[in-house]
């Protein structure tokens, strides 16, 4: 593999008698999304803190590509933490500067740009994280997720190769949390940068992330894939994501992919031999374009309608429902054969053009403006055998997919 | 810069140990005092020094603008207030005094030279210190607590280029213009209640005002005021840039008593350093 962008050798961190870092070791990769996951206080945002150089490691060294950074002249320091940026979990807007003035500081203060420039540069910031209409506000005339995206559109401004985010969801809604999230994907493909995220988003943050970092008891117990971490066996699993996907269901009404396959476990147990079952696969398509369209938090609001209403459906007649990937849903039909499956899909398809469709539409349309948009739904069927294995089932679910639905946005809608 | 916070752990837990425990223990509770003293004042110090380093960078025009309004012209009714009556007290009392000896006419001389050499110097700074100091370390505390100070480093920005140099040079500028205002407004005063209300001779006023006061005087007050400036800014500014580091609270309450510190601080060194200024302007 390639020299990790920022390494910890052993870093321990004491507070007094306490230990909060114990000689830990991790890697960070250039131009993936990293996530650290623990539990409160665990020492996940002091992580972050000593990456960007807030706070000093007590022992152990922190490699910035490969070099020590405790080694390095002052101004190669000053020139790696240059590549870095910060959202803070508190976003640490300054309260007596407008959003505008927030988001323009850094250019002003750190740069030798004209104003007119400056003024291109924020006001492109500010429309890209939908803040236009907030430019002449006060932090603390913003909601909590306006306050969020200005903290967001600060730490970009300067194009950073490297950003840090500490907790960026925290005290969100659902909706504004997979808001959020799917704003750092989409800048992080975008401008390519390293993103570094704390947060307790699970599992919804795994759909962004390329690789998890798990800090628990003051160590890193797990660097890894989200799909590496499904296989991990660890305490850490029961005290932490098993909580923390239990509240999530309480949220969004949808298991976890983990809770899924322990699901379809216990039912593979109850099944006979050469008993069937069925896999709906569901999508909503050109989810960047959108995005773009209407927003983050319309295509999230649109997202969420969706899953609830397919977990709600399905639950009722026996079938689960997880969240695969930001825009794709997936449902098992433990009992069902193919053609009791499509019968079921042709009374979903009539309920949903009949009374979900015009609720979905009105969630994502809201923020829409100028220009019509259609947005196709997509849902696909496949059988499985108790023998054969489920993620092929699923790929097979997919491929069959066909549009079930289209969401209409008009302008004004 | 780092302030240490442990260094005396040490000693502390061996003072409240042994046979000899109390003792020791006065001692030991006097050399932390001491030694918390000097540690306070020399970060205070070099926290000062930082900050003077950075007062003629790029961009800092504007920022010290800014805070000569907040510090100097948003004061002046205040001071335009105090001084008014404390020129009319002093005449009014000078002239009850003066009177026993038929020394009226030195009422002009009194009130200006207590005004221009003392009370305008001390009671400005003392006046800025309650108006304008408890703001500045209310407002850096809050600015530490609610981490925008650590944004600042994050942004690569200074926090004591971008917050504290421009409030130390505005406090300097505005104290001695605030002090003028404070001392003529202050002869005013002593002109109403001596010569308006208590039917001193105007002419006899002014003449001995002008035949009494030297620029060395003004000179002498003015310097006393500068210092005050560097002291007031430095401390308010200190206290509130610290307030995450005070041992006897944390957060809002922090906030607090850093500001009171501020306050309180500041006026005692006021007092202090007008006794050493003046006894070397002597």
């Amino acid at each position: 593999m390639d020299t990790p962008l920022i390494e910890f050798k052993d870093v321990t961190k004491r507070f007094g008698p306490r230990t909060v870092l114990d000689r830990v070791n991790l890697q960070i990769y250039e131009g993936q999304v990293t996530t650290i996951i623990g539990l409160s206080g665990a020492g996940k945002s002091l992580l972050l803190k000593q990456i960007i150089g807030l706070i000093k490691p007590d022992e152990g060294a922190i490699l910035f590509r490969g070099q020590p950074i405790a080694g390095m002249q002052k101004s190669e320091i000053a020139a790696s933490f240059a590549q870095m940026s910060y959202m803070f979990q508190g976003n640490a807007l300054f309260d007596s500067l407008t959003v505008y003035d927030n988001i323009a500081l850094p250019l002003r203060e750190t740069t030798h740009l004209q104003k007119a420039e400056i003024d291109r540069q924020v006001m492109a910031r500010m429309e890209q994280t939908e803040l236009t209409e907030a430019a002449h506000r006060y932090p603390s005339e913003l909601s909590g997720g306006m306050q969020k995206r200005a903290a967001l559109a600060r730490a970009l401004i300067t194009d950073p190769q490297i950003v840090l985010f500490d907790e960026p969801t925290s005290g969100q809604d659902p909706v504004r949390k997979n808001a959020i999230l799917s704003m750092i994907a989409q800048y992080q493909r975008k401008f390519n940068f390293t993103a570094i995220l704390v947060s307790h988003e699970i599992p919804d943050v795994y759909f962004i992330s390329n690789r998890i970092l798990a800090l628990y008891n003051g160590r890193i117990v797990f660097q890894g894939t989200p799909e590496e971490l499904e296989s991990f066996e660890h305490p850490f699993k029961d005290e932490v994501i098993n909580s923390m996907e239990a509240l999530q269901k309480e949220l969004t009404g949808l298991y976890s992919k983990r809770q899924f396959k322990i699901l379809n476990h216990a039912q593979l147990k109850r099944r006979a031999v050469g008993d069937s079952y069925c896999i709906v696969f569901f999508s909503l398509q050109e989810l960047n374009t959108v995005i773009t369209q209407v927003g983050h938090d319309a295509t999230q609001e649109a997202l969420r309608d969706l899953g609830l209403y397919i977990n709600k459906h399905f639950d009722a007649i026996g079938g689960f429902s997880t969240r695969r990937n930001t825009n794709e849903f997936i449902t098992m039909l433990p009992y069902a054969n193919m053609n009791e499956a499509e019968n079921i899909m042709n009374k979903f398809v009539q309920d949903f053009h009949g009374q979900v469709i015009r609720s979905i539409q009105v969630g994502a349309c809201k923020l829409a403006g100028g220009e019509s948009l259609e947005l196709p739904i997509l849902a696909g069927i496949a059988q499985g055998q108790s023998s054969s294995d489920i993620d092929s089932v699923i790929a097979l679910a997919k491929l069959q997919q066909k549009v079930i639905g289209r969401l209409h946005c008009t302008a004004g809608e | 810069m780092v302030l240490t916070a442990n260094s005396r752990q040490g000693s502390e837990s061996d003072a409240t140990k042994g046979p000899f425990a109390l003792i020791r223990q006065p001692f030991a509770f006097l050399g932390r005092t001491v030694i918390g003293w000097v540690d306070n004042l020399g970060a205070a110090t070099i926290f000062l020094y930082l900050a003077l380093l950075e007062i003629f960078r790029h961009k800092q025009l504007s920022k010290t603008v800014q805070q000569i309004y907040y510090i100097g012209a948003r004061s002046i009714t205040i001071i335009m207030l105090v001084s008014l009556f404390t020129g009319m007290v002093l005449g009014l009392q000078s002239y009850h005094a003066l009177v026993k000896f038929g020394a009226q006419g030195a009422v002009g001389s009194l009130v200006s030279l207590s005004l221009i050499m003392e009370l305008g110097p001390v009671l400005t700074a003392i006046m800025i210190t309650a108006r304008a100091g408890s703001a500045i370390a209310a407002e850096i505390g809050i600015q530490r607590i609610s981490e925008q100070i650590d944004a600042l480093h994050t942004m690569r920005i200074n926090p004591l280029r971008y917050l504290i140099s421009p409030k130390i040079a505005a406090a300097v500028i505005s104290f001695p213009l605030l002090t003028a205002v404070f001392d003529l407004i202050g002869i005013i005063g002593g002109y109403i209640s001596g010569v308006l209300l208590l039917g001193l001779n105007a002419g006899v006023y002014l003449h001995s005002i002008q035949t009494y006061v030297e620029l060395r005087d003004v000179t002498n007050g003015f310097i006393k005021v500068i210092v005050f400036a560097v002291i007031v800014s430095t401390v308010c500014c200190y206290q509130g840039y610290f307030a995450h580091m005070r041992k006897d609270s944390h957060g809002a309450q922090a906030v607090g008593l850093a500001t009171t510190s501020a306050v309180v601080l500041s006026c005692v060194l006021i007092l202090v350093s007008d006794y050493v200024v003046t006894s070397l302007l002597i």
